[in-house]
């Protein structure tokens, strides 16, 4: 690791007002952004601890949903009572993610932020664009079993790991922050994420230093909700495709460098195409590079399957 | 930068680099080295200790980040001569063989029976329901602890003997 200085935010607006000097980091769990300064991947100069900020309450919103702040842990979420009776799915897909150790850890804000879990951008010894920009993509042509399918450029086919994330974009979720200049902003999930293009580097909607404060949901769709992940042994693993359906919408995981809103096939349900039909629509648009062809279909049988579970649970099968 | 913690009951003082992990400063600082470095970064569990009750990865967390907390490892749950029960059932069932990752899952399963008593749902919760301490939920429960030995059936009934207070 880089020596750095630490300091513990003794307010957002200290913490957003800090975080203007120059390599200057959030720190919430430090559950991915320490993993990344013992590899020296990241290099902060310092190091703000936001993590016991008082931004850590679940609150019904007058709407019906709910407002949970950003330095709520994983586990806090996902065992909140308001958060399984309204949104069951949310619930499941944390508790699908890392271990008990880490949700206890990792916070909402930074498990939106996590990084990509690709091998060459861990590996320094690597050409990454997203690690070292203009050194090329060494998933391009090498191993690439877990790349994306959807929305890659030839800079970059990583693809981002969160099973949470997944499931608030299905959610219809925002993130509210805390800009530099100590405005607020409003920015849906489905858009924090950057499309790689040719700026891999770049990842979110966020500006330097901007603090996420909270996630709202809105009330749930009518229809149920299922969340559904695939991945090499049975739990402490990462994905290789999840599904999150919430009523008529859908969210693919692990499938593209953000969670991948599938609106090929919510069209296609509203026009009364059965699921499989459905998936298929949005799979017509998929780009597999070879080794990862094995997620086309995956997500196709995934995708149906979620549908039918969240279905049933529409049906009286459970609280969604 | 000077921090304070209360390890395993004692209040202790530390002059740190920033840089050091909990887990560093446990076992290099304080000589705590029941807590065990396996992977050093959060992939298999050797590392847990809790942190005001609750089970983290010490290899995944900056000791400043923990200035006032109250850390508990293998050594503050219990002494040779009085074991904690989740200690004694390890014994009992021969529940390691070479140990090295016994420290983190010891302290990782007490966490755990918190979790559960206080309703924290797993992967094998029903949908809007309590959790029953089946086989299947304790190992969902305890995958973030890897053995590399394979004691798993061992631990598991180890596990459920102090549960069930039969340990
Ligand atoms: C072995 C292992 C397995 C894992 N498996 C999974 C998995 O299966 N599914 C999954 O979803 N995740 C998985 N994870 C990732 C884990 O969920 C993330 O590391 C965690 O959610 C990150 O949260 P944190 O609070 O620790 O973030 P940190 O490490 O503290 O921060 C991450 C990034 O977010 C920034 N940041 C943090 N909070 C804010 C904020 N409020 N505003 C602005 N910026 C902020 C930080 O500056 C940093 O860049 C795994 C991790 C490990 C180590
Ligand atoms: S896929 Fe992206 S993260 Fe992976 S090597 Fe290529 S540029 Fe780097
Ligand atoms: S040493 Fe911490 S999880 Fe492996
Ligand atoms: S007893 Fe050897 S790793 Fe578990």
């Amino acid at each position: 690791m880089r020596p750095f200085t630490y300091e513990r935010a003794a307010s957002a607006a200290a913490a957003v007002e800090a975080a203007q000097a120059p390599g200057a980091r959030f720190i919430a769990g430090g559950t991915n952004l320490l993993d990344l300064m013992k590899l020296d991947i990241e290099a902060p100069a310092h190091l703000i601890d936001v993590g016991r900020l008082p931004m850590a309450g679940i609150e019904a919103t007058d709407e019906g949903g709910l407002r949970i702040g950003a330095m709520a842990t994983n586990t806090a979420v996902a065992s909140d009572p308001l958060v399984r009776a309204r949104f069951p799915m949310l619930s499941e897909a944390i508790v699908a993610g890392g271990s008990p150790q880490l949700r206890n850890k990792a916070r909402v804000g930074g498990n939106l932020l996590q990084r990509t879990r690709c091998a060459y951008f861990y590996d320094p010894t690597k050409p990454c664009n997203k690690r070292q920009p203009g050194s090329g993509c060494g998933a391009l042509e090498g191993l690439n079993r877990n790349a994306a399918i959807f929305g890659a450029s030839p800079s970059c086919v990583a693809t981002h790991p969160s099973d949470m994330a997944v499931a608030l974009t299905a959610l219809d979720a925002r993130v509210e922050t805390l800009t530099a200049g100590g405005g607020a902003r409003s920015i849906p999930v489905a858009d924090l994420h950057r499309a790689p293009g040719d700026t891999p580097h770049l990842e979110t909607a966020l500006d330097d230093g901007e603090l996420i404060t909270a996630v709202v949901v809105p009330p749930a769709p009518t229809g149920g909700q299922a969340y559904r992940k695939v991945r090499d042994r049975a739990s402490y693993a990462g994905g290789l495709a999840s599904v999150a359906v919430a009523g008529g919408r859908l969210a693919l995981g692990m499938v593209a460098l953000k969670p991948w809103r599938a609106t090929a096939a919510e069209a296609a349900l509203v026009d009364g195409a059965d699921p499989a039909e459905a998936i298929g629509r949005e799979l017509a648009g998929a780009s597999p590079l070879g080794r990862n062809d094995f997620k086309v279909p995956l997500v196709a049988r995934l995708a149906v399957a979620t549908m039918a579970e969240a279905r049933a649970a529409a049906n009286g099968g459970g609280q969604g | 930068m000077r921090i304070n913690i209360t390890a395993n009951g004692e209040a202790r003082s530390l002059d740190l680099d920033p840089r050091t992990t909990l887990l560093d400063a446990l076992r290099e600082h304080l000589k705590l080295t029941g807590s065990k470095k396996g992977c050093d970064h959060g992939q298999c569990g050797a590392c847990t200790v809790l942190a005001n009750g609750t089970r983290i990865n010490a290899c995944l967390s900056l000791a400043v980040m923990h200035d006032g907390d109250e850390v508990t490892t293998i050594e503050g749950l219990g002494s040779p001569e009085t074991l904690h029960p989740m200690q004694q059932a390890f014994l009992t069932h021969d529940a390691f063989q070479c140990g090295y990752c016994t420290p983190g899952q010891i302290c990782s399963a007490v966490a755990m029976l918190a979790e559960f008593e206080a309703g924290a749902p797993s992967p094998e919760t029903p949908r809007g329901a309590a959790p029953t301490l089946s086989d299947a939920e304790i190992r969902e429960r305890m995958s973030g602890n890897i053995c590399r030995c394979s004691a798993y059936p061992q631990i598991v009934a180890a596990i459920r003997d102090a549960a069930e207070g039969r340990a």
